[in-house]
């Protein structure tokens, strides 16, 4: 990352603990204005919990600098007022309702403030994922997996976010249908949308992103430009080859 | 029994029955939204039909009381939390609806002469009155326990339901009180005779119901909260705060048993504990249809209704005890129903 590139995020000595058991100790990160910035490293590493606690669903210490202001006590509803996203794991779709008024809802916290423009919002979304408009009455328990990951990124964007925080966008999803999610992640940046992408899928993470951390044992270990990531020998053989590390995961 | 008088009988269940899907569609919204078993919510319907019967009789409505001490309430606790975490963004719309809304209350009640202005009048200022209680009921006593187990969100709802009781004595006196009625006259229809109140309480409960599909299915705000009953953490990551969901679901709640004070009062006396069984059947009704489904819960109350009014001409002793003993066949078909569910997901 540049020095000179303002930070829309800043993370520093941010620790979570649950119970005794710490599980992120003194992370820090810092996201540019327009940057994909992207978090790897193995199943329980503290990768969901880094982004939970950034957003404020879980407690935290640390210091949490979003668009220059100090969040001492990050609070979900005021961060996603201020331009911060996430779309979780699970995805939290409102698994009854229309897949529309799951879209209308992304928007819910900009019409109380007064913006009543999501009728706009939901034409450039349905632009960026027309899948969404030929299902726009079913319900979106209905969906498929990819088209519900799709609804989860898409009511994301009906916030018109700053900072879009997606966690494992491509878990449990066909190879097809993660090219195409990396596709629009990747166009989501023209949009000046800035990406905190968190995945355990570090060969795609590393293509699209411009910066990458690598988190283990809840704490960041490594970090670099990611092409610089990409090449480096240890990433390679834990995260991105056929290395050791994964012939010990296999059964 | 002859057919006029099945009648009759069926005519008092569906004007009963009414005023239970109401209250019963009031205790689903509020479950589903907050997780809360909403006992106090037949105490806004006493409380309303007490407060109508002392702005008619020229009293002074005890209720104001209640409004500015729940107001003073909230604004000590919003005081606590904002000066805890240094925000004051809500500063203004806080004293504006806690401190200035209830003086405000306090000065009209004193200075108007309620018992010559009109009847709509009266009825506007009693909802005035009560529907404030909902959202101050929601912050001062579920808001910091809002994520504590159903068990505990009950236990406080039974306590709130006595403290209300007690305060209703005491703002009210033990009488009990009939309104006057919103449409005086009789009309005969065969062996029926309709009385105009009761094509009130049956067009206004409808329409209500109307009104209400329409907010949860057109509006941003209906959608929020039905948002927030399916689930709670993407309500959430949406900025639609459990705290904004649970006051305004209590601010309808209120609402709606305040409306169904008015409509039943002139038709039943009531008392200061009125509430407490009005709502129990509401809350029978609400519980046929799980606490989730809307249709099944108004469908259980015009069931109630009916089933109360038959009861009463064949066993007038026994017609409270009829009718809340239908919880148990309920509960026992639900349970069936519900492990047949679970079957059918594994």
């Amino acid at each position: 990352m540049s020095a000179d590139t303002k930070p829309l995020l800043e993370v520093c000595g941010l620790c979570v603990s649950y119970g005794k058991v710490e599980a992120l100790h003194q992370a820090g990160i810092r996201v540019g204005a327009g940057q994909i910035v992207t978090v790897i490293g193995p199943n329980g590493a503290g990768k969901t919990t880094l982004l939970s606690a950034i957003m404020g669903l879980l407690p935290s210490r640390g210091e949490i600098v979003f668009d220059g202001e100090p969040q001492p006590h990050p609070d979900v509803e005021y961060l996603v007022t201020r331009g911060m996203a996430l779309v979780p794991e699970k995805r939290e779709l409102f698994g009854e309702m229309s897949v529309e008024d799951n879209l209308v809802l992304g928007a819910f916290q900009r019409y109380r403030r007064g913006e009543r423009d999501y009728r706009d919002t939901l034409r450039e979304v349905y632009a960026l994922f027309p899948r969404l408009e030929e299902r726009r009455t079913q319900a979106a328990g209905t969906l498929s997996g990819g088209e519900r990951q799709m609804l989860a990124v898409g009511r994301a964007l009906m916030g018109k976010p700053r900072l879009l925080m997606l966690d494992e966008p491509s878990l449990g999803l066909a190879p097809l249908i993660v090219r195409e999610i990396f596709r629009i992640i990747a166009s989501l940046r023209e949009r000046g949308v800035s990406i905190l992408l968190v995945e355990q899928n570090a060969r795609a993470a590393l293509q699209v992103a411009d910066y990458g951390y690598v988190l283990e044992m809840g704490e960041v270990t490594m970090q670099g430009p990611a092409h610089e990531l990409a090449t480096d020998a240890r990433v390679i053989e834990a995260y991105l080859g056929l290395g050791r590390h994964q012939e010990r995961l296999a059964p | 029994m002859d057919s006029s008088i099945a009648l009759i009988l069926t005519q008092d269940g569906i004007v009963n029955g009414a005023v239970y899907v109401l209250l019963a569609l009031a205790l689903v919204l509020v479950f589903t939204v907050t997780r809360i078993i909403f006992i106090p919510q037949g105490e806004f319907v006493a409380f309303s039909a007490l407060t109508l019967a002392m702005l008619e009789n020229g009293r002074f409505p005890g209720t104001v009381w209640l409004v500015l001490a729940g107001g003073l309430a909230v604004c000590a606790m919003e005081a606590g939390a904002l000066v805890a975490r240094h925000d004051w963004r809500y500063r203004a719309r806080v004293l504006g609806w806690n401190l200035v809304y209830p003086f405000a209350l306090w000065a009209l009640a004193s200075l108007v002469d309620w018992r010559g202005a009109g009847q709509l009048a009266r009825i506007a200022f009693t909802l005035a009155l009560v529907v404030p209680l909902g959202p101050m009921m929601f912050r001062v006593f579920f808001q910091p326990i809002a994520s504590a187990p159903v068990l505990v969100l009950l236990i406080v709802a039974v306590a709130v339901h006595v403290a209300l009781v007690g305060l209703g004595l005491w703002m009210f006196g033990a009488e009990g009180y009939r309104t006057l009625p919103l449409w005086d006259e009789n009309f005969l229809v065969g062996p029926l005779r309709i009385p105009g109140q009761a094509i009130w309480v049956v067009g206004a409960s409808l329409a209500l119901i109307v009104l209400l599909a329409q907010f949860f299915s057109r509006t941003i705000y209906g959608k929020a909260l039905r948002a927030t009953a399916v689930n709670r953490n993407g309500a959430r990551l949406m900025g639609i705060s459990p705290n904004l969901a649970g006051r305004l679901t209590l601010m309808l709640a209120a609402a709606i048993g305040a409306i169904s004070g008015i409509l039943v009062s002139p038709i039943t006396t009531i008392y200061y504990d009125t509430g407490f069984l009005i709502g129990l059947k509401g809350f029978v009704a609400a519980i046929i249809g799980g606490l989730a489904a809307y249709p099944a819960a108004a469908a259980g109350a015009l069931l109630v209704g009916l089933l109360e009014s038959f009861s009463s001409f064949w066993a007038s002793a026994y017609k409270e005890v009829i009718v809340f003993t239908l919880i148990i066949p309920v509960l026992f078909w639900r349970s069936l129903r519900t492990h047949h569910v679970e079957e059918e997901e594994e």
